[in-house]
């Protein structure tokens, strides 16, 4: 509490915004956020996963055979491993921007200038793989087009579809298919948009001069995107 | 560093966040929780303004039994655009985002929100979902009321659908960010000594509010999007002639939005229990009690949102524990109006212009939490489904509660935001017209949703015609008990008597500082060392 009642002038030049105390308090304040942030995501998330379960059951043969027959399991499963590794690799990056930074209680040291180790390749890497996961997402959807199966003007070809099962439920099942993985790609683009502006900071050297934890902060966001997919691939592609 | 470079504040008393930079600059970029709250209440006051003339057009049209001053189509579009201003862009904000943003700092102690420029980017979104739901309503309007009921909106409705959504989806990330802030400066910017304990029930309240819509808005944005989405592509979601379930709409719809009804009253309850213990110069009955009341609320509400649907179809046994559940949500509500009522009791009751609001509060949300409580009831829903009876109820909740209580606080703030007090009687006044106006308003609809009166039509059967007068007389008094605090609020600004730090002897840190304060709220962080509403330690100011 001793930086508490020092006059607000202080604070500038000072390794933390205005508004905080210290970096602490800062740190805190930020990591905070980011899981409140991801409490709205599970919501966000989560009714669609509802309105999913709830037509899975309602119309339990047409989903499956338009999972098996139009989804590809293994682009999915390969994809699955390329976001465990990027997983990995964002939670090496965590541990070499901390491991850097001096944990911030023991900040009577001078911070350090110039770049963490490994952490600007790391960056790069968990970058690629996300990357590499858009290219086979994107393959997927082109393969889609040229079936006609996304949900559209033309979907329709009733002829192919097996007696008993209606093709408007199929359509039911594709769209919750290109939603939820559309969405869950437009998480990863601004994934991938955040760690270019880490990336580039750290270049820059700037969380060694700042002790910022934004690494950790973006981190927790791409693990849970990650932990997105881990259940939309089971949900989409493997349950019969 | 170019920003602040010293402040002056502290020497001088004379530089305060107001007159610090008088630049349009300073003002559209500016990070400063207390701007951000003007521009929000800017904001509001212009979508209040809009949804209220949108009301004053249905009033017109109802006071004769044919659909004379306007085509039915217009009525639909005219109380669509009502609804979605009101709760959308005016009811949701309000109390958090003008109230919330410039006093929660204040009374933690803190110099800001945990994030500044987050909450700036919660203005613009908020202002930029305004303006493309308002361009949706002066194009060609929607006729889909504010609820976006499934199929016809999604299939069949020729109005502006998708752009209105897409207004309504900025403003609630707006909100979900505005509740993100508060959240996280709550747990971590208290000032050393403010305990959750020692925090002002305000706080308690906007806290339990920004649960909410954390965890509510996200729904009802993904929902809307899925309307979007039908209403584009053509997909069945909802759709049952494409195999969608539109019930589903209504399940997911009502998960938000029955949450939203609280997100508009509990921070009313915020403002209602600081006013009554200043103006009652007490502490609050049962503190603890009321501060848990709170968060019981914004637990429940999440579980109540099937009494919405008992003639929809869903199964009884799901209404019959909505039911359940809807009658145990009025425990937590009943505990604040008892503990605000035994606040008053032995206390020195000082009926200012802001307690006039309060006490108006309470006997209004009385009135209509009971009436919700008849609505739990299966069978009287069944019975006044669809009719002014609801009306009538959500109306005595949101406007004779919501709005009271914000006019309440902005006068009871007013002259910590602007330095200047609100002339005395001329509030009194007003806010006696208010209360005039609203029962005028909105109790001849109770009865006639009683006997029959369906909502959202523009003609109806003569024998309503004198109850429909009556409402329609009240609601031009209300129109003026709305204009008079907009009026001499700002003929206040230039010819309002300079505000002490603390004109109404009220506890709480936003009182410790200048009036209005300067751009870091306070001269170094204080410490607190009492109790919330520590009354007893303050004299009662004779005027």
């Amino acid at each position: 509490m001793t930086s508490a009642s020092a006059p607000a002038t202080e604070h500038e030049h000072a390794d933390h915004a205005h508004q905080f105390d210290d970096a602490i308090q800062q740190h805190e304040a930020a990591t905070l956020g980011m899981w409140t942030f991801l409490a709205t995501e599970v919501l966000f998330f989560g009714a669609l996963l509802t309105a999913y379960t709830i037509y899975r059951h309602y119309y339990f043969d047409a989903f499956r055979y338009a999972s098996h027959e139009y989804l590809r399991w293994y682009l999915g499963a390969i994809n699955t491993g390329v976001l465990l590794c990027s997983s990995l690799t964002v939670a090496l990056a965590v541990h070499a921007a901390q491991h850097h930074d001096h944990a911030p209680g023991q900040s009577a040291a001078p911070p350090r200038i110039g770049q963490p180790k490994h952490l600007v390749p790391l960056l790069l890497v968990t970058m690629l793989l996300g990357l590499v996961f858009l290219c086979i997402k994107g393959t997927e959807y082109y393969i889609d087009y040229r079936e006609n199966v996304v949900p559209g003007p033309s979907f329709f070809h009733p002829e192919h579809v097996p007696p008993g099962i209606d093709a408007s439920h199929i359509r039911l099942f594709m769209t919750f298919y290109f939603i939820l993985t559309g969405i869950h790609a437009t998480h990863m683009i601004v994934g991938l948009g955040l760690f270019s502006w880490l990336t580039w900071n750290a270049h820059r050297g700037t969380f060694a001069r700042t002790r910022s934890n934004a690494v950790e902060i973006c981190g927790l966001y791409w693990h849970f995107v990650d932990l997105v997919w881990i259940f939309l691939f089971p949900l989409l592609y493997l349950i019969r | 560093m170019t920003s602040i470079p010293y402040n002056p504040a502290f020497d001088e008393r004379s530089h305060t966040y107001l007159n610090i930079d008088y630049g349009v600059r300073s003002w559209l970029l500016t990070t400063d929780h207390k701007r951000i709250a003007i521009l929000y209440m800017l904001g509001i006051t212009f979508f209040f303004f809009i949804g209220g003339a949108a009301a004053v057009l249905i009033r017109i049209e109802l006071m004769t039994p044919a659909g004379d001053l306007l085509s039915d189509d217009t009525y639909n579009k005219m109380f669509t655009l009502h609804g979605v201003m009101m709760v959308f862009f005016f009811l949701i904000p309000s109390i958090p985002a003008v109230l919330g943003n410039f006093l929660i700092p204040l009374m933690l102690g803190a110099r800001d929100l945990a994030f500044p420029r987050l909450n700036l980017m919660s203005w613009y979104l908020y202002m930029i979902g305004g303006a493309i739901a308002l361009t949706a309503l002066i194009l060609g309007g929607v006729d889909t009321g504010w609820t976006f009921y499934t199929p016809y909106s999604s299939v069949y409705s020729n109005g502006y659908v998708v752009m209105t959504i897409v207004g309504i989806f900025l403003a609630g990330f707006s909100s979900i960010l505005t509740g993100l802030n508060f959240i996280v400066t709550t747990h971590k910017m208290r000032a050393p000594g403010l305990y959750w304990t020692r925090l002002p029930l305000f706080i308690w309240s906007m806290y339990a509010t920004s649960v909410m819509q954390v965890l509510g808005t996200p729904v009802v944005a993904i929902t809307l999007t899925l309307v979007a989405i039908e209403r584009l592509f053509h997909v069945g979601i909802f759709n049952p002639a494409w195999g969608g379930d539109p019930i589903l709409f209504q399940h997911l719809f009502w998960f938000y939005s029955h949450p939203a009804v609280y997100i508009m009253v509990l921070p009313s309850m915020a403002v209602v229990s600081e006013i009554v213990a200043c103006f009652s110069h007490q502490r609050v009955y049962g503190y603890i009690f009321v501060a848990f009341s709170s968060l019981a609320i914004a637990l429940i509400s999440f579980l109540v949102w099937g009494h919405h649907m008992f003639v929809s179809g869903q199964s009884t046994y799901a209404s019959m524990i909505f039911s359940i559940l809807s009658f145990m949500v009025a425990i937590p509500s009943a505990v604040k109006v008892f503990n605000w009522t035994a606040t008053l009791y032995r206390g020195s009751v000082d009926l200012k212009t802001p307690m006039l609001y309060v006490l108006g509060f309470i006997g209004l949300f009385t009135l209509g939490g009971l009436t919700g409580l008849f609505l739990a009831s299966i069978a009287v829903d069944v019975h006044v489904t669809d009719t002014y009876f609801i009306v009538a109820h959500f109306h005595y909740i949101m406007v004779g509660g919501a709005v009271s209580a914000y006019l309440g606080g902005i006068h009871f703030w007013w002259p910590k935001m602007t330095g200047k007090m609100y002339p005395e009687w001329w509030g009194r006044f007003a806010a006696f017209v208010l209360f005039i106006g609203f029962n005028l308003t909105f109790f001849p609809q109770f009865i006639l949703g009683y006997l029959g009166m369906p909502r959202r039509y523009h003609a109806y059967a003569e024998e309503f015609q004198v109850l429909n007068v009556m409402s329609t007389a009240g609601a031009s008094i209300l129109a003026v008990g709305y204009l008079l605090p907009f009026c001499y609020l700002i003929w206040s600004l230039k010819y309002g008597k300079t505000a002490p730090a603390n004109p109404f002897g009220a506890a709480g840190l936003e009182w410790q500082t200048t009036s209005p304060p300067p751009t870091l709220n306070f001269e170094s962080t204080p410490i607190v060392e009492d109790e919330a509403y520590a009354y007893d330690k303050i004299e009662v100011p004779y005027d």
